[in-house]
């Protein structure tokens, strides 16, 4: 479904802050694949995450979605494939727009907009029930302006606005950290669902090692613009805390190694 | 008193061509000072040739859309400042408004007009011709209320609310913007195009300052108005842009000159800016609604369940 190729991209070549944010990156995705990435930071994983949006450009290598190279298409483009939560709640929502028109902004991901009514009761029957799903109360309050909703129940609200259009790549940024613990689980929760309702394809980036192990079907661990862990299923499931950071400082430690030998 | 209603509500067009881009798209846009005589222009043109005038100010709406996309090309694929960009269209459209003219006047006397029938008819100063500028400018706050509730409006309020949320949605706000400057100057154009249809001449100066014109209409409007419906805040404009010309109307009477107008519409619009944000204000209007805003209340109750 996602296909990441040698992707590389440095920032401020040429100069005192040359930085190789990723080094030639390869990652395949298939079908309904859920995959958790985490790693410290300046690891990498925001800016894979940004070239799957097209929110940045690669040097060089390509990104296809469902088979379909989508490295050259502007973000706006290819967003009617990917859905996307941002780790600020405050910026998957439009805050003086409507509950109502918030979904019928997301409800027409990638079709053509033309003049037909934003929120007709047709649609309005669909977003209650989509809405009664967060089980948040919030399709009794279709006309409230989402600036006034909480944190949380904006993020909330993110989420079911990026996916309940079934894309093809859902991209999860951190979309937990800014809230409290809480109100994170009750995202962690409610992305779990979706994920499985709707079978979607997701990348989701955290800092949060416990996060990664509960939820998806895979994990990635990068480090320096690499990945330099890739567990399945099944290892996944051994796996604890302990162990990744574990993995980490060995894996860490013998790349200190070999660099400084070859110094 | 009436002329200054039936002038406000020909004006109130234009403040809401400036209401689309200051507060849908969140966008400062000069190139009204430069569109609205455009609009004038390019109609008395048409007329003095012959034209309907219906084609005419039909003609001036899009004279003033091409004016705005350009000024939102400029933007977006150049790259260029709003205001900066605002500026560049606003001063090239003096000397393009000069050329559609062939000189700095071109008189209507005599010819036919949208006003024409209505002076003919002797209702222009009276009641039933506030009526029927009244019942114009409500169709075009229904029209403009409509399209903000259409896909293509609602991905235009989301544009000025949030950009990078609605290109996430697969919403190029490249072509929003550029959309919302060419529906916004060309209602300004329209604007314009009324209004010298009214005065009877196109003058290459009747633009300058129209700008402060329109924000004065939009701020003072909702100075009054909540904008919790965007009926009511299209509303509001009309209302503003008509109190907007009583307050000049009441300055000359009160012994100001023609010369002083600019000073005033400036002032009144920093007055504007400034009051709501002034304490005594704020306990005044509270004292008049008998409690607290309803807006605030909720904003408190979900922050503190949050």
């Amino acid at each position: 479904m996602l296909e990441i190729k040698n992707l590389s991209r440095t920032f401020f070549p040429g100069t005192v802050n040359e930085r190789k944010a990723l080094r030639n990156i390869n990652l395949t995705l298939s079908d309904g694949e859920f995959v958790t990435v985490i790693g410290s930071n300046g690891a990498g994983k925001s800016t894979v995450l940004n070239m799957v949006a097209g929110k940045l450009q690669p040097d060089v290598g390509s990104v296809s979605i469902a088979g379909k190279n989508v490295t050259k298409m502007a973000d706006y483009s290819r967003a009617k494939y990917i859905g996307r939560v941002f780790q600020d709640p405050m910026a998957g929502t439009a805050p003086t727009m409507s509950i109502e028109e918030n979904m019928a902004l997301a409800y027409s991901r990638g079709k053509f907009r033309g003049l037909g009514l934003g929120v007709s009761p047709k649609r309005r029957e669909l977003f209650v029930e989509e809405l009664k799903s967060l089980e948040l109360g919030l399709e009794k309050r279709l006309k409230t302006k989402v600036g006034l909703l909480s944190g949380g129940q904006r993020q909330a609200l993110s989420l079911l606005m990026a996916t309940f259009s079934e894309p093809k790549i859902l991209l999860l940024d951190e979309h937990t950290a800014a809230l409290d613990p809480q109100r994170a689980a009750l995202v962690s929760r409610l992305t779990n669902q979706i994920v499985e309702r709707h079978k979607l394809t997701t990348l989701m980036v955290t800092h949060n090692m416990e996060q990664a192990l509960q939820l998806g079907t895979r994990l990635i661990m990068m480090h320096d613009g690499e990945i330099i862990l890739d567990l399945d299923s099944a290892q996944k499931s051994q796996m604890t805390v302990k162990d990744l950071l574990g993995e980490f400082e060995k894996i860490k430690g013998a790349q200190l190694d070999d660099r400084t030998m070859l110094q | 008193m009436i002329t200054a209603v039936e002038l406000g509500l020909i004006y109130a067009i234009m403040a809401l061509g400036v209401y689309l881009t200051f507060r849908i798209l969140d966008f400062p846009d000069l190139t009204v000072d430069g569109s609205f005589t455009t609009g004038a222009a390019v109609a008395a043109v048409s007329i003095v040739n012959g034209m309907n005038p219906w084609l005419a100010t039909v003609l001036a709406f899009l004279a003033g859309m091409v004016a705005g996309a350009i000024t939102g090309l400029l933007h977006t694929k150049g790259k260029i400042d709003g205001l900066l960009a605002g500026i560049l269209t606003m001063i090239a459209l003096y000397s393009i408004n000069l050329r559609i003219m062939g000189k700095a006047n071109t008189p209507l006397l005599g010819e036919d007009t949208l006003i024409s029938p209505m002076r003919a008819a002797g209702i222009l100063g009276t009641w039933q011709s506030i009526a029927i500028f009244f019942l114009v400018s409500l169709i075009l706050v229904g029209a403009t209320v409509w399209f903000l509730h259409t896909e293509m409006g609602m991905a235009m309020r989301a544009t000025g609310d949030n950009e990078e949320m609605i290109r996430s949605f697969g919403v190029s706000t490249d072509n929003q913007k550029i959309l919302g400057l060419a529906l916004s100057n060309g209602l300004v154009a329209m604007s314009g195009a009324v209004v010298a249809q009214y005065q009877g001449f196109a003058d290459v100066g009747m633009g300058i300052g129209v700008i402060l014109i329109g924000l004065a209409s939009v701020i003072v409007g909702q100075a009054i108005f909540t904008q919790r419906y965007i009926w009511l805040a299209a509303l509001a404009v009309v209302i503003g842009a008509v109190i907007y010309r009583l307050v000049i109307q009441f300055a000359l009477g009160a012994g100001l000159e023609v010369n002083d107008m600019k000073l005033i519409s400036a002032v009144l619009v920093v007055v504007a800016l400034l009051l709501p944000k002034w304490k005594g204000f704020q306990k005044i209007v509270k004292s008049i609604k008998g409690k607290p805003q309803p807006v605030a209340e909720t904003k408190e109750e979900v922050r503190s369940n949050a």
